[in-house]
């Protein structure tokens, strides 16, 4: 099949993210790209784990995390990723609109996600948890903003996928991209729930 | 098309190319030329250490040149060097047209090319890295001037690019293998290659994650090696030794891989015991992951956790061990042809048992409390890394050589080079052994007379001499043989058994005319002895597909270039800030462009590939 061919419901194959040898190769190398991913965020729990009583005067975890916040902004992230597994099953049956909807629905979750984010860390900084003021401080915001910027780049990635297909609709070039995008997203959900478990619940309990 | 796209400018042509053999002569030209630069400076410094309190580079200087030598050779010359032979052999190893992500392959190159020029560029702005390549917290942060933040930003820069470079040979030999190679026929580089790029994959990123701690701590204010404010000194150690211990066999495993084919094609045997290799080859992979903290032994994490890496280390030996009896078995009884890549490949197992042996003496934790940051430290990892790796490298250039440019070197001097080189490297690093043991130590740079130094100090001196000179003869042999070297043939070497002996010498641009079918393991070797001349070809003559070559990758790396110039010069420079982000603009804003702009590929036709194959066999 040639990857610009115009196509149907009908004949629009099962698994459009692989009936290419380059949506094949897109699936596995961003696959592998993941698992590169999931090292370097070990890396950055192990760190966090290793410092996150060390600090410096500055005020402790349990005083210090706003629950509630947290918890809305984990519900709009979970929501956000069962809400692109729409996106792509509309995908699959060839619903470009839909498609377009729910993954429009996803990046509105996100950026919900990221504005509590932002507001949240402006409510730390206040009460003088700043990045350099102690080592469970730089390591709070390198694990958590680290996460942040994977969402930003997904928003934006996503929307930028969504306006440049927008008018062009489905086919084998752009299957791929919209697959693995949303691979991306559902890869920051995961890791936000270790951040929720490991971060703010762990937290709690000193 | 493909005419057209042949009439750009060579310049032109290599900054856009996308085509894995052309990118593997630029890591080759990159890469031989940091190996120069990283040669230079350990001539300094044997030149420093040639007799006792001489002030040829004294302290500051010589930290700074010692420095750079240990990552220059591993980082911006190992690497890329391996990453060369990898490009110009696995793709046409297992029968494929290119890469899986061509455009990736280039901006792997270009990111480690930049990354290696801004580290290098420290030399001439204030001063050069000094505290070691393995640059521990307790010493770099408190590091003055900005030699450790080139070290830090142009790490990173080059980091990327190999791991860009990782997943794009795991992608390629999982998915892009000619019908009939199984994964139990792949060529033993291939399979090198394979679990190398697993390794890079996931070796990588905890390098990267230190990287950006130290960043943050020099540059922005982070606590996370400061002990003053909380942070742990010996994380940057565990990060560090997590990237560094497999980096040990990212750089090893590919050396094997060279020397299982050097070894079966000379021998004119097939390589024994294959599926012991491959099985070798996955343990030390998955193996070389548990026995990180083996370099921190006497950092006091305990007896218990030191025992632990001490044993795992020690099993190591093992699988290789496998492999060392292998080759012999495979030159056993074989009809054995002593050209210079046969050579070192002889010459490579002496001396890397040697390395290993003094590696299980390092095992041993409790006598690694005196062996530690003493020249017997120095003697090993050079046995290892020199004796395995640039013997491998050096051997598969003259390998590949004729396959990568169509021309084969000069044997007589590049015997020449061996003998220097083998000799040159025995006598600079043998009597480190014993320089260590009577406590002689590391990253000093001097020592006083008549505490028995100085005559093997001496002789290590005169060793270095002679492996540059064997470089020098290496780079006539290179320019005689490219002005008037005989034309090479596409089974090069008369004996070839793997797929990229049966295209044209340098092959061309689309690899194969027609997708072979491959019928066992040495594919090539079966159907010369099956008296045919060419592959059974997998497909029938048809338009081949392309990939189109592309300025980007140059432009997002160079993006990352002037921004971490702008980064580092934020706090001392008002145009700081400016520059760091519009060197980001220049990257986000070509990514954003690959991603909008559409790029199909191009096909080169039908009769076009009749044609230049028919100028091939002419």
């Amino acid at each position: 099949m040639h990857v610009e061919e115009k196509l149907t419901a009908e004949t629009f194959p099962a698994s459009p993210e692989k009936a290419t040898l380059e949506g094949k190769n897109k699936f596995l190398g961003f696959w592998l790209f993941l698992g590169g991913e999931t090292v370097l965020f070990a890396s950055l729990f192990a760190t966090y784990l290793a410092l996150r009583d060390k600090t410096a005067g500055g005020p402790p975890a349990h005083e210090l995390f706003r629950m509630p916040l947290v918890f809305v902004a984990t519900m709009l992230l979970l929501t956000s990723s069962l809400t692109s597994v729409y996106a792509i099953y509309h995908m699959k049956n060839f619903d470009f609109k839909k498609m377009q909807l729910w993954f429009g629905i996803t990046v509105l979750l996100g950026a919900g996600f990221l504005g509590l984010e932002i507001f949240e860390f402006n409510e730390y900084v206040h009460e003088g948890h700043v990045f350099t003021k102690s080592a469970f401080a730089s390591s709070f915001y390198t694990l958590v903003g680290t996460h942040g910027g994977h969402v930003a780049f997904g928003l934006l990635w996503i929307l930028t996928l969504m306006i440049r297909n927008a008018k062009r609709g489905l086919n084998l070039y752009n299957a791929p991209k919209f697959y693995v995008a949303s691979l991306y997203w559902h890869f920051i959900d995961v890791v936000w729930v270790f951040i929720f478990t490991v971060v703010y619940l762990m937290g709690m309990v000193g | 098309m493909s005419t057209v796209a042949r009439k750009k400018s060579l310049i032109w042509d290599y900054l856009t190319t996308v085509d894995h053999k052309k990118i593997a002569i630029l890591y080759l030209i990159a890469g031989g030329f940091f190996f120069l630069v990283g040669g230079l400076e350990a001539l300094f410094i044997r030149i420093q250490l040639a007799k006792p309190n001489n002030d040829f580079l004294v302290g500051g200087l010589y930290n700074q040149v010692l420095t750079m030598h240990g990552t220059t050779m591993i980082f911006l010359a190992a690497m890329p060097l391996v990453f060369a032979m990898m490009n110009a052999v696995v793709p046409i190893q297992i029968g494929a047209r290119d890469v899986a992500f061509p455009f990736l392959n280039a901006l792997g190159f270009w990111l480690f090319f930049f990354g290696g020029v801004f580290l290098n560029c420290s030399w001439f702005l204030g001063g050069a890295p000094d505290a070691g390549w393995t640059s521990y917290a307790s010493l770099s942060l408190e590091s003055p001037g900005h030699g450790i933040d080139f070290y830090v930003l142009g790490l990173q820069i080059s980091g990327f690019g190999t791991l860009i470079g990782g997943i794009n040979f795991l992608v390629t030999i999982i998915n892009m293998r000619a019908p009939g190679m199984t994964y139990m026929r792949m060529p033993m580089f291939t399979w090198a290659t394979f679990v190398t790029s697993a390794l890079i994959l996931f070796a990588f990123p905890p390098l990267t994650v230190g990287l950006i701690f130290m960043m943050m701590d020099r540059l922005f204010g982070g606590n996370f090696y400061h002990p003053a404010a909380g942070g742990n000194t010996i994380i940057w150690e565990h990060l560090f030794w997590i990237f560094g211990h497999p980096e040990v066999y990212i750089l090893v495993l590919p050396a094997f891989g060279i020397f299982s084919e050097i070894f079966a094609t000379f021998s004119r045997k097939r390589l024994f015991g294959y599926s012991s290799m491959v099985f070798a080859t996955v343990l030390i992979g998955f193996l070389g992951f548990m026995v990180w903290a083996h370099h921190m032994f006497t950092v006091g994490m305990g007896p218990i956790a030191n025992a632990i890496f001490a044993v795992a280390t020690m099993a190591i030996a093992v699988p290789t061990g496998i492999k060392i009896f292998n080759w012999l078995f495979t030159m056993w009884g074989g009809n054995i042809r002593f050209t210079t890549p046969m050579m070192y490949a002889v010459a490579f197992i002496p001396s890397f048992v040697m390395g290993g042996v003094t590696g299980v003496m390092n095992a041993a934790a409790a006598a690694d409390y005196q062996y530690h940051d003493s020249y017997f430290v120095v003697a090993h990892f050079h046995y290892v890394i020199v004796g395995g790796v640039v013997f491998a490298l050096l051997a598969g250039a003259h390998y590949w050589w004729p396959k990568m440019f169509g021309k084969m070197l000069n044997e007589t001097l590049g015997k020449i080079t061996f003998w220097l080189f083998f000799i040159g490297f025995h006598l600079t690093f043998f009597i480190q052994h014993f320089l260590g043991l009577m406590g002689m130590p590391r990253r000093v740079f001097t020592y006083l007379p008549g505490q028995g130094f100085e005559t093997g100090n001496m002789i290590s001196t005169v060793g270095a001499f002679f492996m540059a000179a064997a470089t020098i003869v290496l780079l006539i042999n290179v320019i005689v043989t490219s002005v008037k070297g005989q034309k090479a043939e596409a089974d090069a070497w008369g004996d070839g058994r793997t797929l990229e002996w049966a295209v044209a010498s340098p092959p061309p641009e689309y690899n194969f005319a027609q997708t072979p079918l491959v019928r066992g393991l040495d594919a090539y070797w079966i159907e010369k002895m099956e008296g045919k001349k060419g592959l059974t070809p997998a497909e029938p003559l048809g338009d081949i597909h392309m990939p189109n070559s592309s300025i980007l990758p140059f432009v997002i790396s160079l993006g990352l270039f002037i921004a971490a110039f702008g980064f580092m010069y934020r706090t001392e420079a008002s145009w700081g800030l400016a520059v760091g982000i519009i060197g980001l603009l220049i990257t986000l804003g070509s990514m954003f462009l690959r991603s909008v702009i559409d790029d199909h590929g191009f096909h080169i036709h039908k009769e076009e590939v009749l044609e230049a194959e028919k100028g091939v066999k002419a």
